[in-house]
């Protein structure tokens, strides 16, 4: 007897049958045994006012092609989305708004069009620059952030910026914001009411920068593939000046410090180098696959459906981030991460730090790059009584700069607090309390 | 003296092919062997429900490259699939729901082949299963009629096929994997601070006499020759002195934290430094690297596992007993040579480096000259041989489940218990039982899913957390939330291409999604 082919009979759907948004409407329309009755509203006019609500995607990459998707799925109708980039064809394997004529154009305005075409009813505007060129008054429009982005300092920029919009008489200033991040099988999403719950400054030191190796062993003794890469990228670049500017997506450019780096790596005997080591070291690339994206991106717009509709308690409050690692099974852990009273964004105290007197102002300067909870690469610096170092402008630059080679002892006291400013982060303001690890030797008194 | 070890080919100075361009930031996770396996792969989804879950996983598979996909479903594309399925549009509506989806697909990315089913008149589910072995995996979504649930089981049965099931409702999900027998894997990708095997206990020749040559003189070395004395050397050094005064090699915690002490007191801090950086390492090392080797669960697993006659044939297994025998021979795994980077002159840790790779190779050839004397050894590869040799201390095996009544019994006696008693967050177990319940109906009140659990495990129905999952089941009625069918979705590409790449290590074999409180849960049922 011939059977269909049908797997389940077709579902027979009770509301407003043959709505478009069905599905969504289960939800969206009725309670659920975890639901929260006073902010829930099931009648038209919740999901009315869901749909006013204005929603900001910050980047268009691997994660915002599926956000954008997910969020014009989960019943948002206006939409905007800004990135500065344009499409490259290693974008391809994941970033599933593109297609390979699309490579060079603006991925918030592909993205952007893509979708609205592909979902009636949805509009979304596409802003192609920094997130930076915009101001608060942008950013002021928007009820909810979703962020997907791949760089660090663009991370604490928003978060900065929405920690200061924040206006407690106005609650309407209170922007929540959903990030995500992905590097190969693992990811994490979280959840911030900003200056209410742990910001992404508070929790900066989750993501430690990968020490860097110090530069007489690039330049002696090399003892890795990457060691040559580097050495070739950092050194034989600049004295040899093959092209005018380094260009990391220039494949000629690549292959300039690739051949430099592998003649280097002979020298030494060392095994190794690549091509595409020595494009995965020069741009930093982080190993990224569609699966991982759709996940996080979707635990992000879960969220952000859960905030705009209260149809269930989202992350927030209580718990505020999950990790996700699919190396080895699957291992999520969901948590919450405490707000700091030193965080240089969202918190007013000072935090201590071990400083050694004898090293240098720019030595200090250099190691506040590496320490996981300041990451900072141009700080300025102000101690109580004096500005020890600025970035900025040229001409306190030049006034500032002899300070660099003075020892940390010399300029300030043990105890002294110090403000660490970087104006390209946003307004984060680190506020250290300094205390001495050794005793401070002064230039008279030493033997070396 | 060692022989110095260099690349047998030189590398090609050329820049990568059009492919590599586009694959790049994925081949660096499974390289170009797993890709291969990806385009060698035909995976078949039948779908149904809401039909969306099943797709959101096609897309993250074809992105990546998978050879072929096909989608079976019945269903004609109604206004309800387009609040929810991004693979359908308006022109789509009243249009075959298969048809449309695969043309969406298959926009993605040109090299891959999509084909739908049905095709035409009288095509139906014996006819799509009736050509053989063509789908190296099969995903199908939730509900199902159990006719159809047993035509695929039997499929998968009879030709090997991994299985996974999918179910995707509302703010909850469940997915199941269900390998057709015992399923080891070489390259699990540990992490890179697990896979240090120095062998400081139990030095080769050649690594002893190069840490004489370097040490013999150690305290009239130059600042910087005894600065640069590589840390591992420096280990070995130090525990043959400590064997010396001890009689033995450190074992306890006490020990090590004493060793560690005797070590740090050997650098020299007469430097602006006041101290050496070599030093510092070799003492950082210390709890990590220096002791006895031993098993890790999973490989005694492997050890201990029986292979069926028909499995014994396969090369994972002779390799298994080749590396079973070397370690009843040595008390120890092939050595998998790699040395971490650590302070020291470049020609000296090359040396040093080469010192490894050289036993390491002797370790394989002695291995591959057991897998040789296998009637099948022959026909193995070297690689595969090497491979496993690198691999032998992470090696992992997942076992074919044996699911039952019984099984689900035992977990739901034990869910919360557990989770009471640790503090760990509470079992996801009632969202799988009550998403179980509506295996075979489009959708079910509280009632009826509280009726259908308590003819499997009646126990669990007077639990509130078993009816509170319940409530939420019902509320979806039935319906998909993109999101959380995005989320699944993602997850069951990710453990697909762990399964047909043979990297990574999938899961054993349920895991549970709860989309109220983001949690997951992995267990075995």
């Amino acid at each position: 007897m011939s059977q269909p082919v049908m797997v389940a009979p077709r579902l027979q759907v009770p509301l407003s049958s043959g709505s478009r948004w069905a599905y969504l409407d289960n939800i969206r329309k009725n309670k659920g045994p975890f639901t929260d009755e006073e902010s829930f509203d099931a009648s038209g006019e919740g999901i009315g006012a869901m749909e006013k609500m204005r929603i900001l995607v910050i980047g268009a990459g691997g994660l915002g092609c599926e956000i954008l998707k997910n969020l014009a799925l989960s019943g948002f109708r206006d939409i905007h989305v800004i990135d500065m980039d344009t499409i490259d064809v290693s974008n391809l394997n994941r970033q599933f708004l593109f297609r390979h004529t699309d490579v060079g154009k603006s991925k918030a305005e592909v993205a952007a069009r893509f979708v609205e075409k592909r979902i009636k009813g949805v509009s979304i505007t596409p802003h192609n620059c920094k997130i930076q060129d915009k101001d608060e008054d942008f950013y002021m429009q928007f009820n909810i952030v979703v962020c997907g982005l791949d760089s660090i300092e663009a991370r604490r920029w928003i978060n900065s910026t929405l920690v200061d919009l924040v206006d407690n008489e106005n609650p309407e200033t209170l922007k929540p914001l959903v990030d995500g991040g992905t590097e190969g099988f693992k990811g994490q999403s979280r959840v911030i009411f900003p200056t209410m719950t742990s910001c992404l400054e508070c929790q900066l030191d989750m993501h430690a920068p990968r020490p860097a190796v110090p530069l007489c062993t690039l330049a002696t003794i090399p003892r890795q593939p990457e060691h040559c890469i580097e050495w070739a990228h950092i050194m034989a670049w600049e004295q040899e000046k093959p092209f005018p500017k380094l260009d990391n997506d220039d494949p000629e450019h690549i292959t300039w410090l690739y051949q430099k780096a592998l003649a280097r790596a002979q020298e030494f005997k060392i095994i190794g180098v690549t091509y595409a080591l020595t494009q995965g070291v020069v741009k930093n690339i982080i190993p990224a696959i569609a699966s991982t994206n759709a996940i996080i991106a979707a635990s992000c717009c879960n969220e952000a459906f859960k905030i705009a509709t209260s149809t269930n308690p989202s992350l927030g409050f209580e718990e505020n981030y999950m990790m996700y690692s699919g190396n080895d099974s699957i291992y999520t852990y969901t948590f919450k991460h405490e707000k700091k009273s030193d965080c240089p964004v969202c918190g007013t105290t000072a935090r201590n730090m071990e400083l050694d007197p004898n090293q240098t102002l720019e030595d200090f300067i250099e190691s506040l790059a590496a320490r996981p909870e300041a990451q900072l690469k141009r700080p300025s610096i102000r101690s109580e009584q004096r500005t020890l170092y600025m970035q900025s402008p040229e001409s306190l630059e030049l006034k500032t700069r002899p300070n660099l080679a003075k020892k940390m002892g010399d300029l300030v006291e043990n105890g002294e607090e110090i403000g660490v400013s970087d104006p390209s982060l946003g307004s984060v303001n680190f506020k250290f309390r300094l205390r001495f690890s050794r005793p401070f030797i002064p230039a008279s008194e030493r033997d070396y | 003296m060692t022989e110095v070890v260099t690349n047998p080919t030189p590398p090609i100075l050329h820049g990568p092919s059009d492919k590599e361009k586009k694959y790049d930031r994925q081949l660096r996770l499974w390289a170009a062997n797993g890709q291969q396996a990806l385009e060698d792969a035909h995976i078949l989804l039948l779908n149904s429900g809401s039909g969306t879950v099943g797709v959101e996983t096609l897309k993250n598979l074809v992105l990546p490259g998978i050879g072929k996909f096909t989608i079976a479903d019945d269903a004609v594309v109604a206004e309800a699939d387009l609040g929810v399925n991004f693979f359908l549009d308006e022109e789509s509506l009243g249009q075959s729901r298969s048809e449309r989806c695969v043309n969406f697909l298959q926009e993605l990315n040109p090299d891959v082949k999509g084909e739908h089913f049905p095709k035409q008149e009288g095509d139906n589910i014996e006819k799509l299963l009736g050509y053989g072995r063509q789908y190296t995996l099969i995903m199908y979504s939730l509900p199902i009629e159990p006719y159809t649930l047993a035509l695929i089981q039997q499929y998968g049965q009879q030709y090997k096929v991994p299985l996974v099931s999918i179910h995707s409702a509302g703010f909850y999900s469940y997915f199941q994997i269900h390998l057709p027998g015992c399923f080891p894997i070489i390259d699990t990708h540990p992490d890179s601070t697990a896979t240090t095997d120095l062998r400081l206990l139990n030095p080769w020749p050649a690594l002893s006499e190069f840490t004489r040559n370097l040490t013999k003189d150690i305290d009239n070395l130059s600042a910087h020759e005894h600065g640069h004395i590589p840390y591992l050397v420096l280990l070995l050094y130090y525990l043959e002195k400590w064997k010396e005064s001890h009689g033995g090699f450190p074992s306890t915690y006490g020990d090590k934290k004493a060793f560690r002490e005797f070590v740090s007191e050997g650098a020299r801090t007469d430097n602006p430094e006041g101290g050496e950086e070599n030093y510092d390492e070799a003492v950082a090392a210390v709890l990590k690297t220096v002791s006895e080797p031993s098993l890790s669960s999973s490989v005694k697993d492997v050890f201990e596992y029986q292979p069926t006659a028909e499995e014994s044939d396969s090369s994972f297994w002779i390799i298994t007993d080749a590396i079973k025998k070397f370690y009843g021979k040595h008390g120890e795994l092939p050595l998998p040579g790699s040395v971490p980077d650590m302070k020291a002159q470049s020609s000296v840790y090359v040396e040093l480096q080469n010192i490894y790779k050289v036993k390491a190779r002797q370790d394989v050839a002695e291995v591959l000259e057991t897998v040789r004397q296998h009637p099948r050894g022959k026909e193995i590869d070297v690689n595969e041989v090497e491979t496993f040799c690198k691999n032998a201390a992470f090696v992992k095996l997942i076992h074919s489940p044996d699911s039952s009544a019984d099984t689900l019994k035992e977990i739901t006696g034990m869910f919360d218990e557990q989770a009471l008693l640790t503090m760990m967050p509470l079992s996801l177990l009632p969202i799988y039982l009550a998403l179980n319940a509506t295996s075979h109906v489009p959708s079910a009140s509280t009632s009826e899913i509280i009726a259908t659990i308590s003819k499997t495990v009646p126990e669990a129905c007077s639990d509130p957390r078993v009816v509170q999952a319940a409530e939420e089941v019902a509320r979806a009625n039935g319906g998909e939330l993109h999101n959380i069918s995005a989320m699944i979705g993602g997850m069951v590409s990710q453990e697909v291409i762990k399964i047909i790449t043979k990297q990574y290590i999938p899961i054993d074999n349920t895991c549970i999604l709860d989309g109220i409180t983001s949690r997951t849960q992995v267990l075995r049922i």
